[in-house]
Parts: C-alpha cells; structure tokens; sequence
C-alpha cells in the first residue's frame, strides 16, 4: 500500500514554568466561540490550568476525547515530593466530572488544535503563553494511505467547507453521544 | 445584550437572607465605567454621610473591574468598597488574584453586602445558584487555610475564595481580605467584612463574558503582547530601582537587592534611614534566605508576568507573596534577618492584617513602650528582642488583647485612647491613614500634592508614571524620553527634561505648582481608569513605561464594551467619577484643613509654596478654595445632582465659586 505523508500537531508541556495565569484558557473560550472572539469563558476551554497553588501543582491538560463511561479516579502519584490527583492527569471528557464539558449543551469539548482555515501558526493557547510552558511541533510522519480514508477524507473535506470544522466536529460528537446512548 | 460588564449586581441582605439579581440600568457603564467608577455611584445613592463604618447600613461591595474577564491582560481586580472605620471615609482598597473573573463568569458584576448576619456565614456564588452557609466551624481560623476549607468542603477545587482571619473578625481597623496571591489591605475593609460576620466569600462561575468587537479586541491585544515581550526582553535602565525595571507590580522578589528601598525608606516607627546598611555581607545573607524562601513564581489571572511567589520556608506553613511586604515588617522591626520576614508574614496573612499599616503599628507600640508610656505591666509576657516583640505584639492585636486592644484601631486612634502624650507617636498619618515609611530632606510638589489629595490615602497607589526622582544628566534624560510613548503630551516630557536634582529647576520650586498639578492630575487619572476597568496598576498607572497608557485604554475599553470612546471622553468619564468621590467625601467633611501631609514628612518644608501648591492644584480639578468641587465643573461632568446636594447641605455656597478660587 502506498505511503502518504501527514503533519502531526503536538504541544509538549513545560509544567515547571506554568504560573497558573489561565490567560491560555481565555486565548482559548475566545477562539472557539461565534462569533471568533465574542466571548470569553474559561468553562468552555478545551485547555485547563490544573491549579493547587499553595502544593506548588500547576499544569495545563487539553481536551481528549470524550469518554462515555467515568471511572474512580481515585489513585494518585507523588512526584518529586508532590502528590497528584490521578483525575486531573486526565484529559476525557467524562461523565464523573464537568471538565471538558460546554457548561450549555452538555456536549463534550475536544483540543482541535485551533484547526481554521487559513490556518494559524500554531494554537492559540500556545501563542498567548509567553512563558514557553506550551511548546508546538509540527512533524511529518509516514502513514499508509488507504482508499476508504481518503474517500471519506474527501467526504470530510467537502462537509468541513461547507459547514466549518467546528460545526462538523460537534455534529460528529453529538452522532457519537447518540450512538452510545 | 451587554457587553464586558455583565449587567447584573448580586443582592445581599445579611440580616434577612434576602438574596436578589438586580439587573443594572446599562447608562450606568456609560456613565461611570464599572469597578471603582460604579461604586462611589452606588456609596451616593445608598450609603449618606452620617453612616458609619460598622452600622448596618454602611455596605460593603465586592467589585469586578468593568474589563475583568475580558482577554485583556491584567484585569484581574477585585475592588472591596465600603466605609472605612479608620477614616470613615469611602475607602476602596483592591486586590489581583482570580476572584473578580470568576464573579463576572458567574453572571455579576458586584456583590453588595448590607446589614450583619445574625452569626458567622459564608457566601457560596455558583452561578445562579447562592447561599449564606454557616462559618461558625471557621471562626479563628487563617484567612489563608480558609480559602483551601472552603475549596474543600464544597468540593469546588476551581471556587475562588476570599476570607477574612482573626483580624478581620475581631474587627481590627487594619485588617484585610485575602485571596489566592493577593489581599485588599487598606483601610480595614476586612474589618467590616467580619463586623457582617461574613467569614469569606467562594465563587465559581461558568458563563460568558461578552466583548463587543472581538476582532478588534484581539488586535489591540496583539499590539500589546509585543509591547510585553519587547518590555520584558528590555528592562528599563538607568532607574532608581532594578525591581522597577520591569512591567507588573515591582518585582519585589525576582531581585535581591534592596538598596533603594533599605537606605531611603525610614526604620522603626519612620524614625531613622540608614544611608548605609546595604553592604555585600546583606547582600549575600539575603541572597541565601530569599532564594531558599521562593518555590514559584506565579501570576494573577490572565496576566504572563510573575509578580507573585509561593513562599516555602523551613517548617512554614506555605503562603504567597505581596509585595511590598518583603520589607515593611523587617524595617519596622528594626532587625537584618530575612528569615524574619518570611515567618512574620505567615502569621500576618493568616490573621489578615495590612502589610503598610500593621509593621508601622507595632513599632509604634514598641515606641510607647520605650518612652514608658506601655508600662512593664503592659508589656508583661513580651519577649525582649526585637523580633519576638514584633511576633507577641501582631498576637495581641489580631486578639484584641490587651494594648492589642488599641494598637488594633490604628496609630491614630490608638495615640488619642492611650493618651499620656501618645499623641506624638502619630507622626505618619494623613487623615488618620498610616503612610509610607519615607522620610526625605527636600519637599517635592509631586508627591506633595499625591499625599494629601489624593481619595485613595495611599501613595503608592497614586504615583506612578511619572519618574519619582530628576535625572542627573542630559543624556539620562534623553534616554528616558526617547520612547517615552505613554507620556500624554509633549508638555509632559519637557517638564521631566527640565527638572534636574539640584541646583536650578529642583524640588520644591521646580516642577512648578501649574507643573506639579498637570502631572499629578494625569497620573491620578491613570488610577482612575485601573481601578474602574479592574486593571493591575502594574500594568498602567503604577509602572514605569506601562503597557497600558492614555493612548490605548479607550480602544480596549470601546472594543470589550462596543461604546466609542476616545481619550477625551474616557477622560471626562473618570474625572466624573474622581469628582463624584471628592464631593462624597466632602460630604465627610473633608475640605483643604486635612489635605496636609505629616510635619515631619520632609526636612524642608516651605508653607507658602505648600499653599500655592494646593490652590493651584485646586484651580487646575474646578475645585475651591476648600477643595470642593465647583458647581461649574459639576455641571461639566453631569453632576448636578451632586452640587445641589452639596449646596442644600451648607457645603457648596451658591455662587461663592469664584470669590474663593
């Protein structure tokens, strides 16, 4: 089968430099919403400040995917002398908790890397922290190139034009929720 | 829709347990702003001058800035109004932290406390969704441990809490409200808190903060970040103090050396400088103790700069760092060991008591005590060295035992209860108001003129922009003028370049009593602007070369609000609010008898000039001889509800205007 190149998009997290400002979590709730910068509220944020300050524990976690069923959660790690909460490592929209869940619709929230079109240089969590706690990558990676996906790559595509990608996403989401339900 | 303010105040009857959003008429934004602004409207409507600090009907109002929780950096504060049992008068003392966003997240914009709940409560704002939930379980305990029992009780690792500690609850003049890195500490507005028997106050918040014109927003946004980055990659140089250097509030802990602040500032109660105490051996044994106290440094909400520090000492219990604090108990305490300070303040933050008012208070108290006015009986219990005076003594006041009894009402109320020539002790007060310990040779118009007007009483919360000291050379001067973009006009710039140390165009003479009032007038109006919008004064008006200036406030504040302001209209919007504070407080009974500053404050000192400067400055705002706004400049700003008021009350005569200036 045939190779075809992609860009992978990560973020690697420098904790140690967080200083619990947030400001990626309003960058955040301000570029996701419609109007493009109408709001701002951090409850809507696919990006999260873990904080317990006087612990000395701040670091920011991404929306992952949505998760229908929740879990305990209830295991922690000590590192370095600081004990963490196995449920904040977690980046799921889950039904245990309201993190990454629009406090509206209830819907899951996800990390999209700030996909628009034309498309930014990077996310814009990572270009309002300027204390390099958030640093983007973008590297190509070989995968197999399938028919099915690109057909239904195409079909994406012309869905995405149409409708934007966010519309397309929270649809794919809402099909996901009724599905599992 | 409303824009960056959320167009609800939330309610709060303590004695009933009436709880009620009240949708705010939107002229009142157009007219005041938000923060500070919208709160002297509220004190005038609401609160009449014979009211005290601790009578019911006195409010207290906890106030997000009219751009907190909008992407602009540093607009974080949170603004608790109330009536001062100081210096019964309107007082506003604020704080950065996270508490204000999350308000305004949680749909208001202002919580208005009246009356006094019948036993200690707590308020929990989630939302729609609030209650007055019984404190009595947290009577006593620290204003810091406090905000964490909350968090946890209520399961909310995400509430924003703040608290009052012991202080606050036994109603010491002095005492603050502390949340997450931050305090309002001034003027006892954490007296009043407990005088409610309100133990604290935790919010969570999940709803929209709308901006007008998003895009617009964000540009203006883009401007600054680079103007924060080029700032931050360039510190300032050639200025009095490396921890000035930088933007945000003064870098306090990111740099050791103390020099300025050691050798200028005064020690003990504002008694002695010590011109030489900074000596490499300080150096070095600060450099040690400071950098073993620092785990983090850390930020308030949505602002990159780190201002803050978690403090980790030995067997201390942890705490952040304010400011200024570093120093004021050390100073005061008259003793070299950092170490000291790091222990003191847990105490003094947990108790919740002002880092300006509470180090000058004890050593106040130790002063009495020397001169034999605190007898031996007094004093009976109370360590011999300095530092465990210092400790005993915060204990006596936090309890109110004992002479913590009076100590706890401030150095000025406190020298007239104790008597036996107490009295002049107080030797660092205006208008009953502890001030900064700084006492200097050579009167300076400026500071002259901050110190006694000013509706804030604390000058290091109305200086700012404009250099504190002359530079000693052309090239110096040039050098600071040169990118000097946040100055408002050319005017301002050459009265800086024509102000020397020494010798012809220095203090007192020069900058002129028309100078001093120009500059002193736009540096207040910075204020202004910071404490309506809810703007960390680290970021504008008390910064050196700020990122925010005369020249780009209005488009922030008409993008986040969709109103059309330009810099004469946000002008006339803040002077609206300054002069509606000044006629409240004249209705106080301020007039130009307290507008001066302690005898002692400069070596030299020039009564004339001093009078000049005063009716010049006067002039210069539309006020009278006696300080009160004209009718004529109430009438300019849409106040004539506010003279009629005044005229109706013998304060304002009728037409007497112009005779008396």
């Amino acid at each position: 089968m045939a190779k075809m190149k992609k860009i992978v998009k990560t973020i690697t997290v420098d904790a140690d430099r967080c200083n619990g400002c947030r400001a990626c979590e309003v960058a955040c709730s301000a570029f996701h919403a419609t109007p493009k910068y109408s709001i701002v509220n951090p409850a809507r944020s696919r990006i999260k400040v873990i904080t317990y300050r006087l612990d000395d524990i701040f670091f920011p976690i991404f929306a992952g995917a949505y998760t229908k069923a929740g879990c305990e959660g209830r295991d922690s790690y000590i590192i370095d002398g600081k004990e963490y909460r196995e449920c904040d490592f977690c980046r799921a929209s889950c039904p245990t908790r309201n993190r990454f869940t629009d406090p509206d619709s209830g819907l899951p929230l996800r990390c999209d890397m700030c996909e628009s079109d034309p498309p930014l240089e990077k996310p814009k969590c990572v270009e309002v922290c300027i204390n390099d706690v958030l640093i983007y990558e973008e590297r190509e990676e070989e995968v197999e190139e399938g028919e099915p996906i690109e057909s239904i790559e195409i079909g994406v595509k012309a869905l995405v034009d149409k409708h934007g990608l966010n519309e397309v996403i929270e649809t794919v989401e809402r099909v996901q929720l009724s599905k599992k339900a | 829709m409303r824009y960056a303010e959320t167009g609800y105040y939330l309610e709060i009857d303590l004695a009933t347990g009436n709880i009620e959003k009240v949708e705010t008429d939107p002229k009142l934004m157009e007219q005041h702003l938000g923060g500070l602004g919208t709160d002297v409207k509220l004190f005038w409507d609401r609160v009449p001058p014979e009211v005290k600090a601790f009578d019911p009907e006195n409010i207290l109002v906890f106030s997000a800035g009219l751009l907190c929780g909008t992407p602009a950096w540093g607009t974080n504060r949170t603004i608790c109004s109330t009536i001062s049992p100081q210096t019964n008068l309107l007082a506003y003392p604020m704080m950065g932290g996270f508490w204000a966003p999350e308000l305004k997240f949680a749909g208001y914009d202002k919580v208005i406390l009246r009356n006094k709940a019948p036993q200690l409560v707590y308020i929990w704002i989630h939302n729609d969704k609030v209650e007055i939930r019984d404190a009595t379980h947290l009577k006593g305990k620290g204003a810091v441990e406090t905000q964490e029992l909350i968090r946890q009780e209520l399961n909310e690792p995400d509430a924003q809490v703040a608290a009052i500690g012991l202080a606050g609850e036994n109603r010491v003049f002095f005492a603050s409200i502390e949340q997450s890195r931050s305090s309002a500490s001034r003027l006892g507005s954490g007296a009043v808190m407990g005088d409610k028997n309100v133990k604290a106050i935790a919010v969570r918040g999940t709803k929209d903060v709308n901006i007008a014109r998003g895009e617009e927003f964000m540009q203006h946004m883009e401007e600054l970040k680079k103007f924060v980055l080029h700032r931050n990659e360039n510190p300032l140089k050639g200025i009095e103090m490396v921890i000035h250097s930088g933007v945000g509030s003064p870098q306090a802990m990111r740099h050791v050396d103390e020099q300025w602040h050691t050798t200028g500032f005064s020690w003990g109660n504002a008694r002695v400088r010590r011109k030489n105490f900074w000596t490499e051996e300080i150096y070095d044994n600060w450099s040690k103790s400071h950098w073993s106290a620092v785990k983090r440094f850390i930020s308030c909400f949505n602002c990159p700069q780190q201002c803050g520090t978690l403090i980790s000492f030995q067997d201390v219990p942890r705490y952040m760092m304010k400011c200024f604090s570093k120093l004021s108990y050390l100073l005061a305490c008259q003793t070299e060991n950092m170490d000291f300070t790091w222990r003191i303040l847990h105490k003094a933050f947990e108790y919740g008591v002002d880092s300006f008012t509470t180090p000058q208070v004890l050593a106040f108290a130790v002063e009495l005590y020397e001169a034999g006015i605190f007898t031996e009986a007094d004093f009976k219990g109370c360590p011999k060295d300095n530092e465990g005076r210092f400790f005993w003594l915060l204990d006596k006041v936090a309890h109110r035992d004992g002479i913590g009894d009076y100590l706890a009402d401030g150095i000025y109320w406190a020298a007239r209860r104790i008597g036996k020539g107490a009295e002049a002790f107080d030797h660092n007060t205006i208008k009953k108001h502890e001030q900064m310990v700084v006492k200097l040779a050579m009167l300076d118009p400026i500071y002259f003129l901050m110190y006694t007007t000013n509706e804030k009483l604390s000058v290091t919360q109305m200086e700012g922009n404009f250099p504190q000291t002359a530079k000693g050379t052309p090239e110096l001067k040039e050098m600071w003028v040169r990118d000097w973009i946040q100055a408002p006009n050319e005017k301002i710039k050459e009265y800086f370049m024509g102000w020397n140390p020494r010798g012809e165009g220095s203090n007192p003479y020069y900058p002129t009593p028309q100078m001093s009032s120009e500059i002193v007038d736009w540096m207040e109006m910075l204020h202004n602007i910071d404490d309506a919008i809810g703007l960390c004064a680290g970021m504008g008006s008390f910064c050196y070369k700020p990122a925010y200036h005369v020249h780009n406030y209005h488009k922030f504040i008409s993008a986040a609000t969709g109103m059309d302001l330009d810099k004469d209209s946000l002008k006339k919007i803040v002077n609206r609010n300054r002069n509606l504070h000044r006629a409240y407080h004249n209705m106080r009974g301020i007039t130009r008898k307290d507008e001066k500053p302690p005898e002692d404050h400069w070596r030299h000192r020039f009564p004339e000039l001093e009078e000049e400067l005063l009716t010049t400055y006067y002039k210069y705002k539309g006020w009278n001889y006696d300080g009160i706004p004209t009718k004529e400049r109430l009438h300019e700003l849409d106040l004539d509800y506010v003279a009629e008021e005044l005229i109706k009350r013998g304060i304002l005569k009728d037409g007497e205007d112009e005779k008396n200036s």
